[in-house]
């Protein structure tokens, strides 16, 4: 009785197999409609995925100025240089002595007779602290901010990498953009989905009533159309899978481009196996539920008639 | 087997096609529904296989009471009569084996008794080694015997067939009339609705005349 129940869906399923192979051109058409509405949303997740992998590279470029009190000393600047490379999460400590800084001052402003005129250097010491990659995000980095500013020597402390959460709020924005979009989508991909199974409903409704009227339920007649909406769906997945593989492809030299003039090397990766197990999944899931839909409401209205 | 109570059958389109009917066919006898073209035999017989529900009256049919019947249980009622019609209504694009092997299948029988019961079927109509022929390959007289061996496949009590030899040579329709008088002889209930009186007076059966919406 089990052996047969597979049999039943094996068969179903073959069937509807055999019924997309037989419209190659309809098929193709739909699946490729669906195909793009699925590459969309996973085509932005891949870019803001990757973009998010590259501001790691970016975290390097985080830092923060701790400007010390004019009357500390270099030996003491040199000091606390030295107990905040200590601190765990950061990387490295530069002092910048206030001789440093007026030198490099005067080299870069072209300001060196007014500075001349000064009784002595009005440059504080400084000491920029560059934390881990793995520190980078916004909560360790305020940490720090506060264990460096409560020192009694430091004036004030100065985040050098603001951009960087500008930039994390707008992937953060992006995602959100994304979960929307995708959403809709899939309520897109269910919907043509559905109207194509309504219509295969209507060219096959002698198939059904003569189906009905030897004995079968509506869970039977239903089944096929059910395999049709997941198999739209499964090759909707791959087709989705295989446009932003090629569009990545197409796009990958310009985002390396972009990496570069930050200071990275970074590409996108495409998108992954998890991601074609995701897509695959998901199709089959909303063609499911798009034959489904269209199944309920328009099977139970065929009924077999003796003519 | 088969019992119509004070049944009537109006359609959505206002008309009447049975008034009043009572008839009673008995396990294993098989009768002739005869009239005129619009006289209401076919309704008779889609009120019997539950295609249509009486709009008043009962009708009974192998002990269920048809217009209390759940929807939820109609297919598993359906499936005890086996339904012939004058246009076969066979699947054009499956082969001659799918076709008759449909009423199995939604039975969920197993592989090895549809394939045993199909060729059975087929060997009982005359048409064994068509397994694979497409139903457009056949003569009419062929399309209606696969019509037959589908019916009867599944081994229904009940038979009903709807001009069953409309479209048929008079020695076609009387090979059709022998394949059902041999359901019969294995008791099988049978109703045949057609409007050739000379078939039905050659068997000797008994017939039921049914004029506008009555019985005569």
């Amino acid at each position: 009785m089990i052996g047969s129940y597979f049999a039943r869906h094996a068969q179903a399923l073959l069937s509807s197999a055999g019924h997309l192979a037989r419209a190659p051109i309809a098929t193709a058409f739909t699946v490729v409609v669906m195909g793009l509405a699925l590459a969309l949303p996973l085509g932005l997740d891949v870019l803001v995925r990757g973009a998010r992998e590259a501001t790691h590279d970016f975290s390097g470029a985080v830092s923060m100025s701790a400007y010390l009190k004019t009357g500390v000393t270099e030996a003491r600047a040199n000091q606390l240089a030295r107990t905040a490379r200590e601190r765990a999460g950061v990387a490295t400590v530069e002092l910048i002595t206030a001789t440093q800084a007026l030198a490099q001052f005067r080299a870069q402003s072209g300001f060196g007779d007014a500075l001349d005129a000064l009784e002595g250097n009005p440059l504080p010491h400084v000491l920029v602290v560059t934390p881990r990659p793995e520190r980078a995000n916004p909560a360790s980095m305020e940490n720090l901010r506060q264990y460096l500013a409560a020192w009694p020597e430091v004036d004030a402390v100065q985040l050098d990498g603001d951009w960087v959460s500008r930039f994390n709020a707008i992937l953060g924005l992006l995602r959100q953009a994304l979960l929307i979009s995708a959403g809709l989508l899939a309520i897109g991909v269910v919907a043509v989905v559905g109207n194509t199974i309504r219509l295969e409903i209507q060219n096959r409704r002698a198939e059904i009533e003569v189906t009905k009227l030897v004995g079968g339920t509506n869970g039977f007649v239903r089944r096929p159309f059910l395999y049709t909406g997941a198999l739209y769906g499964l090759l909707g997945g791959l087709t989705a899978w295989l446009v932003v593989i090629v569009a990545l492809a197409l796009l990958n030299p310009a985002i390396a481009h972009l990496a570069h003039t930050y200071g990275s090397s970074y590409t996108i990766a495409g998108p992954g196996a998890r991601d074609l197990e995701f897509l695959l999944g998901g199709g089959a899931l909303l063609g499911w539920i798009g034959s489904w839909l269209a199944a309920a409401r328009h099977l139970a209205r065929i009924e077999p008639g003796a003519g | 087997m088969i019992t119509f109570e004070a049944v009537a059958k109006r359609y959505r389109n206002g008309r009447e096609a049975l008034s009043n009917i009572n008839l009673h066919v008995a396990p294993g006898e098989m009768v002739f529904l005869t009239g005129r073209s619009g006289a209401g035999k076919s309704t008779v017989l889609k009120l019997i296989a539950l295609l249509e529900r009486p709009t008043r009256g009962r009708v009974t049919v192998g002990g269920e009471n048809t217009g209390k019947l759940k929807a939820r249980r109609v297919p598993a009622f359906r499936r005890r009569i086996g339904v012939v019609f004058q246009d076969h209504r066979l699947l054009v694009d499956r082969p001659v084996f799918d076709n008759v092997a449909l009423p199995l299948i939604v039975a969920d029988s197993s592989l090895k008794e549809i394939d045993k019961r199909v060729r059975a079927a087929l060997d009982q109509v005359g048409l064994r080694g068509s397994e694979r022929v497409l139903p457009a390959e056949l003569s009419v007289g062929e399309q209606q015997r696969v019509g037959i061996a589908r019916a009867i496949v599944s081994r229904p009590p009940i038979l009903i067939a709807d001009e069953p030899t409309g479209n048929l040579d008079p020695q076609l329709a009387s090979e059709v009339m022998t394949l059902f008088r041999r359901m019969n002889e294995v008791g099988v209930t049978v109703v045949v609705a057609t409007h050739d009186l000379h078939l039905v007076r050659e068997s000797g059966l008994r017939s039921i005349v049914i004029d506008n919406g009555h019985i005569a």
